[in-house]
């Protein structure tokens, strides 16, 4: 530990001669729900062969509808899942793991110390985390005394410390959480997550409960948070504007697979995918026209996915071979890519 | 003419006896919508404003602890009860903000549509039913075959939502209250459904209040907006210029917490747009 | 409906095993137009006869077949309970449903009705109707003043539901789609009240045939027409567990057990079954991503 924390953020960023692996590596993985109801089988392809990377240091956004498979792949990654969700397929491979091998093949021993350490959470709706009948202190204790060691006033001295990055003062460790307004339970669920420094944090909609003034302090907080950290983060939202305002990289999720993945700035400048085109064109902005822009039908049903590209019956470049074949992600220009027949220069 | 709407120091307290547990939900609002010409007023405000709490007062679910709420210059509070509440029923109509609790999980969709129809409509049972329903779903967008005998799962979000504006508007009201309708829809179906309130109020000449905690929505969308925060409308006025160059101490900090990204969205072609797309705060 | 019941045979045990319960138990009361004895006749053969071919299930000391009476006996003793739980259901559903839809005072005064019938202990009162009644203390007459007395728990249970349906927001498309009350309540929210309903008519049977055994048992009824609890009250009478004749009580003893086990099999199978949020995840609507 340095004795500035904002400096251990700002040096890893500067060393940029020696890269690190990277902190997620998830590779075309494959998450069903399989059910059985009077004999009758179901097979629900929420996660079918998603592939990315998570590196060091970086805020990768995860963007995608109802239908898109977002929580299911967050449940598979976070090793949370429960039949009838199942992992059919791929891997997901955490720099921390020993000998970089599967998290499924990783023990519950194994996965119950890497628990906060190295990898955290934080979840939508911020009373979750935080037990509604025990002080704010006890679930710092809970979580953190563990990794952190140290009792008493030293342990204390951390957290205090860590509560500052966040803009929070020592009183809130006396409060219960319903004792605290909706963005103080999030940022406390910010300081629990990052006081670990944990080499990834998971957040799955953050601030979607949030009103709209407070939902700017906690996403600038997540960001400085992030820089003084240096943790990765997995950010998952629906909501492009968060996307556009936090991440370094942004992938799009649709019916299962992603479609494009690029640096955030890129693919809002120069979105490639008709879908996410739509998207983006469709992100409401004061100051300008309404956009005119329909996207015809509705999401597919994971149950029975149309064939080939998911996106073809609603696209309007759909050609006949996305009814028969199913576009793979391939990078199209640096750090660009995208899966589609039409725009993705495959032959 | 009367006005369509109108609401006089309206204030609503929930909570008992104790002083300690009353809540002030809506604190002297007043405000109200012209008859003669349809417009579309916003309600802006986060949760706990008390937006929904007016929405629920017009809608006759519940009644103003003080004030007066007059739909073409007849109380509400009146219209609630026994015959009355036909009238009211058929001047103004609801959109709720859930598509997917808007209709019954177990009911195929279609059947309240159908009732809409021969109860306020006008609409004689049968055939004449079936074409008011026709037309009314072609009019936002979707059509008998889409969503007859269809439970409400099998649709989108954005589909039920356009189901239940069709429905709305085969009563024919004057005013429909929509209550964030589409804040659970799908950002790539949500801007298909705010235009299409636009034209509700354009081709059929029906006055909306909208509800939203969203600015660029409201922006899109409203003739005026109102600002509330913590029941009562702090700012008011013609939407464009409320939300582009607000007064109150609290319209700036809802406009400065817009989330503008780093950069701006250009239009795939990768120039620079900047100039052209940069939000004129 | 039919493919249903199919299922639900085929997959789930609980339901396969209620099902032939409660189906043996019925076919031994369709028996009963079979039977070559009338049911009040007394020494038509020899008594005191243990199980065999000739009477499977042995006889009484009064000279009558065991096996034929206790068809008669369960015919009365099922029709008994059916009646009962028919009668309260439709007590409980209306007034659960009109009190936790139009609340107020209607709830009020309605509730406080209810809350009396709870406290009221049911032992002692039929067993003072009795005693009133005598004579005039028929089948229908104890029939009718159960199913007065055992519909203030269920009525509550679906008050609740009620409550709950009455502030989604379906029910408010109703309302504004022009719905009565009376199309609200049969239409939008009997679906769901329905599994409670179900459940609660098995408890109900159960209850009321207990009561019905334990009141006949100790001769509180009339014990004339044949049921299970009168067979075991003249089994009584004769001392029979005393004088070794066992399958005098015996056999009824299990039949009505195996009716009631056979009911609660059934009673919680079918719920499930019914229940909406399992309906709509077997329809497709949850599971997803």
């Amino acid at each position: 530990m340095s004795a500035t924390p904002a400096a251990d953020g700002e040096r890893k960023r500067a060393t940029a001669g020696a890269p690190r692996a990277p902190v997620l590596s998830v590779d075309d993985l494959k998450a069903y729900y399989r059910t059985r109801h009077f004999g009758i089988e179901r097979e629900v392809r929420a996660v079918d062969g998603v592939s990315f990377e998570v590196r060091d240091n970086e805020i990768y956004g995860l963007a995608g509808e109802s239908s898109s498979g977002k929580s299911t792949l967050l449940k598979a990654i976070a090793a949370a899942m429960r039949p009838p969700l199942h992992v059919v397929g791929g891997t997901v491979r955490m720099r921390f793991l020993e000998g970089a091998k599967s998290l499924y093949a990783a023990s519950s021993a194994e996965l119950a110390q890497l628990r906060w350490r190295k990898l955290s959470y934080i979840m939508q709706g911020s009373m979750s985390a935080l037990n509604p009948v025990r002080r704010v202190r006890r679930s710092f204790e809970d979580f953190a005394a563990r990794h952190l060691g140290g009792t008493g006033a030293a342990f204390e001295a951390k957290v205090v410390a860590h509560l500052g990055l966040v803009r929070l003062d020592k009183g809130v460790l006396d409060a219960y959480p319903h004792e605290l307004s909706g963005g103080m339970r999030q940022r406390v669920t910010i300081a629990l997550a990052t006081i670990c420094r944990p080499d990834l944090v998971i957040a799955d909609e953050p601030t979607t409960a949030l009103d709209v003034v407070v939902q700017k302090d906690v996403l600038d907080m997540i960001r400085d948070v992030q820089r003084q950290v240096g943790s990765s983060l997995l950010l998952v939202t629906h909501d492009l504007g968060v996307h556009a305002y936090l991440t370094d990289r942004l992938a799009i999720m649709y019916g299962g697979r992603l479609v494009e993945e690029a640096p955030t700035e890129t693919l809002f400048r120069s979105p490639l995918h008709p879908y996410a085109k739509h998207l983006i064109a469709s992100l409401p902005r004061i100051g300008e026209a309404a956009p005119k822009v329909t996207l015809p039908g509705g999401p597919p049903n994971l149950a029975e996915p149309p064939p080939g590209c998911r996106f073809h019956p609603r696209c309007p470049l759909a050609m006949e071979r996305c009814r028969r074949d199913t576009p793979t992600l391939t990078t199209v220009a640096p750090q660009h890519r995208v899966a589609c027949f039409a725009v993705g220069g495959q032959a | 003419m009367a006005p369509l709407l109108e609401l006089t120091n309206v204030s609503k307290t929930f909570g008992g006896l104790l002083r300690r547990r009353r809540v002030a939900a809506v604190r002297d609002v007043s405000f109200s919508l012209a008859g003669d010409s349809p417009e579309v007023l916003t309600l802006l405000g986060q949760s706990g404003s008390g937006k929904t709490t007016i929405a629920r007062m017009i809608l006759g679910l519940e009644t103003p602890t003080a004030g007066s709420l007059r739909l073409m210059a007849e109380d509400i509070a009146a219209l609630r009860r026994g015959a009355a509440r036909r009238r009211l029923l058929g001047l103004v109509q609801p959109i709720f903000q859930n598509p997917f609790e808007a209709f019954n999980p177990l009911r195929h969709v279609d059947h309240y549509l159908l009732l809409t129809a021969q109860r306020f409509g006008g609409a004689g049972y049968g055939p004449e039913a079936q074409a008011a329903t026709e037309a009314s779903l072609r009019q936002v967008g979707l059509s008998l075959a889409e969503v007859a005998r269809r439970y409400p799962h099998e649709l989108s979000g954005g589909q039920l939502q356009r189901l239940a504006i069709a429905r709305a508007l085969l009563a024919k009201p004057k005013l429909i209250v929509a209550d964030e309708p589409v804040s659970m829809v799908d950002a790539s179906l949500r801007m298909a459904i705010v235009n299409l309130f636009q034209t509700l109020r354009a081709q059929l000449g029906i006055s909306i209040l909208y509800i939203t905690h969203d600015l660029a929505t409201a922006y899109l969308v409203s003739d005026r907006v109102a600002i509330m925060r913590d029941g009562e409308v702090v700012e008011s006025g013609a939407a464009r210029q409320v939300l582009t160059h607000p007064q109150h101490a609290y319209s700036r900090q809802l406009r400065d917490a817009v989330l503008v990204p780093r950069f701006t969205a250009g239009d795939g072609d990768g120039t620079t747009a900047e100039a052209k797309h940069r939000p004129q705060l | 409906m039919l493919a249903t019941v199919r299922d639900l045979v085929i997959y789930n045990p609980e339901f396969r095993i209620g099902a032939i319960l409660v189906g043996l138990v019925a076919g031994m009361a369709a028996l009963s137009l079979a039977s070559p004895y009338a049911p009040l006749d007394t020494f038509v053969v020899a008594p005191d006869l243990p199980p065999s071919l000739a009477h499977p299930f042995g006889t009484t000391s009064r000279g009558q077949d065991v096996f034929w009476q206790l068809t008669f006996a369960i015919r009365n003793t099922l029709t008994f309970g059916i009646v009962v739980a028919l009668l309260s259901r439709l007590l409980s559903l209306a007034i659960g449903l009109l009190a936790g839809y139009k609340g107020g005072w209607v709830d009020r005064v309605l509730m406080a009705i209810n809350d009396t019938f709870i406290a009221i202990p049911l032992f002692p009162i039929l067993v003072l109707f009795y005693f009133v009644l005598r004579d005039a203390m028929s089948w229908a007459a104890l029939a009718l003043i159960m199913a007065l007395l055992g519909w203030a728990y269920d009525a509550r249970l679906i008050r609740a539901l009620a409550l709950s349906l009455k502030t989604r927001e379906f029910t408010y498309t109703g309302v504004f789609s022009g719905m009565t009350t009376r199309e609200l309540l049969v239409r939008e929210h009997l679906p769901y009240v329905m599994p409670i309903v179900f459940a609660t008519t098995m408890n109900n049977m159960n209850w009321s045939i207990g009561l019905e055994v334990t009141l006949s048992v100790l001769g509180f009824t009339d014990i004339n027409s044949p049921t299970v609890g009168g067979m075991i009250y003249w089994a009584n009478q004769h001392t029979a567990l005393v004088a070794g004749v066992w399958w005098w009580i015996a056999f009824p003893v299990i039949l009505v057990v195996a009716l009631f086990i056979g009911l609660f099999l059934l009673a919680v199978s079918m719920n499930e079954h019914i229940d909406p949020r399992s309906r709509l995840r077997r329809m497709g609507a949850e599971g997803g991503a």
